[in-house]
């Protein structure tokens, strides 16, 4: 009789799969996995604890930073959450800014998913691919906030700025290259039979073990969830919008990968529509209280002025209360548990993390899968551990 | 498979006319502390003793069907005697596409029935809420810290925590 021993192994935090620094103890009967402990908060910042210190404004830059391929995603459920607890009223102008910001932030964040995923399973032409693209759209994002990763772009009331001129235009050139694009990574992997091979049954988590584990986004769609935030609880004008949420019954690797890439398609389909029906207007809500005023009007007005130094001074504080405001981000339901005790610092503010929450599915998919599978598990789940550990 | 694409969900108001309020009144009435909205959304504080039977019924009830946790965190009150910690689980029902808050106040020291059997989700969540409050969680599988080291000194999310100066790490 063969003698039976597990081996446990270390893999991370500085594996280049792990896309970021996650540790994973892998318990090993040959080459199969028995169980899969990952060690997380390598890069735990506190930022729960940091909130209650810093006014609602300043709170803004710090979500920019939980998942920072998917900034825009970030401080848009933060923004919608502080706008709920002060009631305001958003112009259709920003609401269909933001919402295109959140699009092109969602193929952004789908495209470095699929780069890093093919090349952690050894397809590494497609993160030159991705790359490419994602490029084009940290150039738009550049130039409608300024910075490139981490735009901060949104605000209660609006967006800090008006579109370039001409920002639609560049964005449906964009688009016009990125339909064809989009064609060529799926050309590149979805017959690929070493692909196939490597995730097909792959990974496999069912239906009731995803909704048990809270899995949220494409993952959970990819097993059978017909859920999307976006069309069951409408924000911003995604209610106006023309869309389809793809759903796959597998639940493999390859479904998840299915899924997204599904989902840049709608993206794109989304985007078209929005620039195609961005209405004029006001770009923030400038009557609201708890707005900055006009930053030219500054000089010539004392109103303005004294508004200005109220607000960056004491800060906007919203009514006593609680609020907790979800949407879907490009790697799953992201939430923000806001509890206001009517000063101008949140008492308690919770971040809902989908990559912390779609990491603990990790020993489900990956038990009685190979070692090498576990790679391309990690990858399927597109986990940022900025998020993660917070 | 079948989507019903008309899902209403609750769309604010009343909170009495929530559907998981009026199915905790009709079971157990006796175990509720307060009923509370804002920003039109509802919750219910329930008795720490009961709240793992009374999420058990949210979940399985048809009506309902919530068998999503979204979320479960924690709120520290150090100046509510007797009720110093409010621990926070956020329910949504995919089919019903209905969201509801359920609230547990628990005593400094109290420990609270885990969750994890209900749903696998609250396995990480509580050891987090364990991590940054210091909150046990009877019969949890794995009662370690998550984010912070095993060998950390308090509980970071507590108010007396300080913000700076106290650990080097």
């Amino acid at each position: 009789m063969a003698r039976q021993e597990i081996m446990t192994i270390n893999m991370g935090p500085h594996h280049p799969s792990t896309h970021g620094v996650l540790r994973i103890i892998l318990e090993l009967d040959g080459e199969v996995v028995v169980n899969a402990v990952p060690d997380i908060g390598y890069l735990h910042r506190g930022v729960e604890k940091l909130s209650e210190s810093k006014k609602y404004l300043q709170v803004l830059p710090l979500t920019d930073r939980l998942d920072y391929l998917a900034s825009g995603s970030n401080n848009l459920a933060y923004i919608l959450a502080v706008e709920k607890l002060l009631g305001i009223e958003v112009p259709r102008r920003a609401q269909y800014i933001r919402t295109t910001i959140a699009e092109l932030t969602r193929i952004m964040s789908h495209l470095l998913w699929l780069g890093t995923h093919a090349a952690d399973i050894g397809a590494v032409t497609v993160l030159m691919y991705g790359l490419r693209e994602r490029e084009d759209i940290l150039d738009l994002i550049e130039e409608i906030a300024g910075t490139r990763m981490m735009p901060t772009y949104f605000r209660p009331g609006g967006v800090v700025r008006d579109m370039t001129p001409g920002f639609t235009g560049k964005i449906k050139t964009f688009l016009d290259k990125f339909d064809v694009k989009i064609n060529e990574y799926e050309r590149l992997l979805s017959k690929n039979r070493i692909w196939l091979r490597r995730t097909k049954n792959v990974g496999f988590i069912s239906r009731e073990d995803a909704l048990s584990l809270g899995l949220s986004g494409p993952a959970l769609r990819a097993s059978g969830v017909d859920w999307d935030i976006r069309r069951d609880e409408p924000y911003e004008v995604y209610g106006e919008l023309d869309f389809m949420v793809p759903v796959l019954e597998e639940g493999d690797v390859y479904a998840r990968y299915m899924v997204r890439i599904r989902e840049m398609r709608q993206s794109s389909r989304m985007l078209r529509q929005l620039i195609e029906g961005m209405p004029e207007g006001p770009f923030i809500e400038r009557s609201a209280k708890f707005v900055m005023p006009d930053k030219e009007r500054l000089e010539g007005s004392i109103e303005a002025m004294i508004h200005h130094f109220k607000l960056v001074v004491e800060g906007l504080a919203p009514p006593r209360g609680e609020v907790y405001s979800t949407i879907e981000a490009p790697k799953g339901e992201i939430g923000f548990y806001i509890v206001s005790d009517g000063s101008p610092k949140p008492y308690r503010l919770r971040i809902r993390p989908p990559s912390f929450i779609n990491l603990q599915s990790l020993l489900t998919m990956a038990k009685g899968n190979m070692l090498a599978d576990v790679v391309a598990i990690i990858g399927s789940l597109d986990i940022v551990l900025g998020e993660i550990d917070r | 498979m079948t989507v019903n694409l008309n899902r209403q969900g609750f769309t604010g108001g009343e909170p009495e006319k929530h559907p998981a309020v009026g199915a905790i009144r009709r079971d157990f009435a006796s175990a509720i502390v307060e009923v509370g909205s804002s920003c039109g959304q509802v919750w219910v504080t329930v008795q720490p003793e009961r709240a793992l039977e009374i999420l058990r019924s949210l979940k399985g009830d048809p009506e309902l069907d919530l068998e999503f946790l979204s979320d479960l965190t924690a709120v520290h009150w150090p100046g509510r005697k007797g009720a110093e910690f409010e621990v926070v689980f956020q329910l949504y029902s995919i089919s019903k596409n209905l969201r509801f808050r359920l609230k547990v106040q628990l005593e400094e020291g109290k420990e609270m029935e885990t969750a994890s059997g209900i749903w696998m989700t609250a396995d990480w969540l509580e050891r987090e809420v364990y991590d940054m409050f210091g909150i046990q969680f009877k019969g949890h599988p794995d009662p370690r810290r998550i984010l912070n080291p095993e060998q950390f000194d308090g509980y970071p999310l507590r108010k007396e925590f300080p913000l700076r100066g106290r650990v080097r790490w």
